[in-house]
């Protein structure tokens, strides 16, 4: 393996969670509605995940652990919000709380054992590629998975009726119900959609990324992902650019760590963390690029008046 | 009725954790005695008590303020750890330096220095209008790595066996006590820190234009009063409080810089906000609730040889029931269908109609 795909192999890799919890979140955004505990549903997808991969043995029960508890937790958020139209910003900061707390006393007794890795799949023919080979068609199935949930979400919003269904809901909920739309029922769907995508960013971290469960592995990504759809300005293909993007960074801390740059490993570790609020600066600046796409009901309570 | 939300909420985590502790298979009734009267019963853990609400209570009746405005300093956590390094730097830079002035020095150092943290999702907001939720966040594991790197690296106790730990501070720099000895200033200060806020936030136009801020922003902008103005107040007041909170932790409790200088009390200060309900005074108790949470989850740990995460779980369950409450009590939840089918609902709307017409035919023809 040449030092190329190496390094290509591990930005994929540390891109991924981010892709899947940012285009999760996007959706869930596009409808008007910020959900704030990404961090809380991909932890609880991590140990999940694990844990259910562990006691079976089989990463692919795994997975679906995690997509279901990604969208239970989701779900607590949408009942809360939805339902009983409590502010968004603090039921999705209580999420976050609960779920972190949750998964260290859930994950306790699996700290520390050796995990299930999702195996690769070498698409036939083109596994055998010189460089592009190993990068992009050997992977494990959530790595597809991220690519293909992203083109998919990009077509629904630009092809699709409710794609625009959604956008609408997000741009202008007084209308859409107006117009004999369920807002509630629209929203629901879509934060479980982000809540089904923040499991599967958890279940990469612990089936893939580092095979074992650890508390707090997350690390701040689900953070990152929602810093990340407002740096993308709402749409898919920026959400990608921008993941890809931060994988890098967080990729390049490690290896200058490896070939002995002699700056303290803190400040590397604190890399990802420093771009994501210059990546904010950059954006936030443009007031055209932030304009157009911002779903103009985001983070408001919908009650409908009859 | 406002004050009962947090009095239910704080029931109802009680019964959901009776429910989860019957089923780890403890007997609900003795598990939160452990839990929740435990630390009550005796005046070492009334005094820790104290000890543990201080930062809560420091930094929830800041948190309260920017709420009340809508703006999300979530960060308080980095703001915290920001204020304990810039008002460590005295004790660790000039350890021989024993002076009356030195703890005040190392006190406005904290709040400087948890003021400057704070201060970057400010600017940031305010000249480039980036998300203060995100970069106050960001700036968290900033704070955390360069603690650590401060403890590991520059600041390390060079007799210290290579252990991450800074000098333990002089006793001339450490807070003046109170009974066993733990209880510290910083309790005195949170006391009057909640009450100062509270006069402030109900007695002057600097907390009338936060409290429109939040609640009518635009009300606001035609009496004049600058968003950008509030957004620098708000978060100068949380961001020194938080580091206030910092520097009686590291000169306090603590007594010297490590890795970890609070055990999230920066996180756990946004559930006493809302415990308190957005008011500083509710934070002085919201403060001691969740310190007994802590306390007890450290109670449990011991007794019931349970994990001390279920504090943690116990906070995130406690801030669900608070944001659901405030609906139940607001509003008079009705059960109704809303949900028809486009076909069914324009039906229903004809007969109506035609009902209504009806009637004013009716009506109309004595």
């Amino acid at each position: 393996m040449s030092a190329l795909e190496a390094v290509l192999l591990t930005i994929i890799t540390a891109s991924t969670p981010l892709l899947l919890a940012a285009v999760g979140e996007l959706v869930t955004e596009r409808s008007g509605v910020l959900n704030l505990g990404v961090e809380g549903m991909m932890i609880m997808g991590a140990v999940t995940g694990f844990a259910a991969a562990y006691t079976t043995g089989s990463a692919a029960v795994g997975v679906a652990a995690a997509v279901g508890a990604g969208i239970a937790m989701a779900l607590l958020f949408a009942f809360l919000t939805q339902t009983l139209a409590a502010n968004q910003m603090a039921t999705g900061l209580a999420l976050t709380l609960f779920g972190i707390g949750l998964s260290g006393l859930t994950g306790q007794p699996f700290t520390g054992l050796p995990g299930v890795k999702l195996g690769a799949i070498h698409v036939p023919g083109l596994s055998g590629l010189p460089l592009a080979g190993p990068v992009l068609f050997s992977q494990d199935v959530l790595v597809y998975a991220s690519v293909a949930i992203t083109v998919a979400v990009a077509w629904m919003f630009a092809r699709t009726r409710i794609g625009l269904v959604i956008r609408a809901v997000g741009s202008n909920h007084h209308s859409a119900h107006a117009l004999g739309y369920n807002v509630a029922a629209v929203r629901y769907g879509c934060i479980a959609f982000g809540g089904a995508c923040a499991g599967l960013a958890g279940a990469y971290l612990s089936l893939a990324y580092t095979p074992q469960w650890i508390e707090n592995m997350t690390a701040g990504r689900g953070w990152i992902a929602l810093a990340l759809v407002v740096f993308a300005t709402w749409t898919p293909g920026r959400v990608a650019a921008g993941a890809y993007l931060f994988g890098a960074v967080w990729i390049m801390g490690l290896y200058a760590q490896g070939i002995g740059v002699n700056i303290p490993p803190q400040f590397l570790a604190a890399l990802p963390y420093l771009v994501t609020i210059a990546a904010l600066l950059a954006i936030s600046g443009n007031r055209i690029l932030t304009k157009v796409n911002t779903p103009a009901c985001i983070g408001q309570t919908f009650v409908p008046d009859r | 009725m406002q004050a009962a939300s947090p009095l239910l909420a704080v029931a109802l985590t009680v019964v959901f954790g009776s429910i989860l502790f019957a089923a780890r298979g403890f007997d609900p009734l003795h598990a939160n005695y452990v839990y929740f009267i435990g630390p009550l019963t005796t005046l070492w853990s009334v005094e820790e008590l104290i000890v543990k609400a201080t930062p809560l209570v420091l930094i929830g009746a800041g948190l309260a303020i920017c709420f009340r405005a809508d703006l999300w300093n979530i960060g308080a956590e980095g703001q915290l750890i920001a204020g304990a390094l810039a008002g460590a730097s005295i004790p660790i830079l000039a350890p021989q330096w024993d002076s009356a002035l030195a703890i005040p020095a190392m006190l406005v150092l904290g709040m400087l220095g948890g003021m400057a943290w704070a201060a970057a999702p400010a600017l940031l907001r305010n000249r480039f209008g980036a998300n203060e939720i995100l970069t106050s966040l960001m700036l968290v594991y900033v704070a955390q790595y360069l603690l650590d790197w401060l403890v590991r690296g520059p600041w390390r106790d060079p007799q210290g066996f290579n252990f991450p730990k800074s000098i333990s501070f002089n006793d001339w720099h450490l807070l003046a006590t109170f009974g066993d000895g733990r209880v510290h200033l910083g309790a005195v200060f949170a006391v009057v820190v909640v009450l100062v806020l509270a006069v402030f936030m109900s007695r002057t136009l600097m907390g009338f234009e936060i409290r429109v801020r939040g609640e009518a922003p635009r009300a606001g902008g035609f009496g004049g009063f600058s968003q950008k103005g509030t957004t620098w107040l708000c978060f100068g007041i949380s961001g020194a409080l938080a580091g206030l909170a910092g520097i009686c932790e590291v000169a306090g409790p603590v007594g010297q810089l490590q890795p970890t200088i609070s055990p999230g009390y920066g996180f756990t200060a946004i559930i006493v906000a809302f415990l308190g309900r957005l008011n500083p005074l509710g934070a002085l108790l919201g403060g001691l609730v969740l310190a007994i949470c802590y306390l007890g989850g450290e109670a449990a740990q011991v007794e019931l040889s349970i994990s001390e995460k279920t504090a943690q779980v116990f906070q995130g369950m406690l801030l669900f029931f608070i944001l659901t409450c405030d609906t139940l009590i607001r509003c008079r939840v009705r059960l109704e269908r809303t949900t028809r089918s486009p076909a069914h609902a324009r039906a229903s709307r004809g007969i109506g109609d035609a009902a209504s017409g009806a009637a004013g035919v009716r009506g109309a023809v004595p």
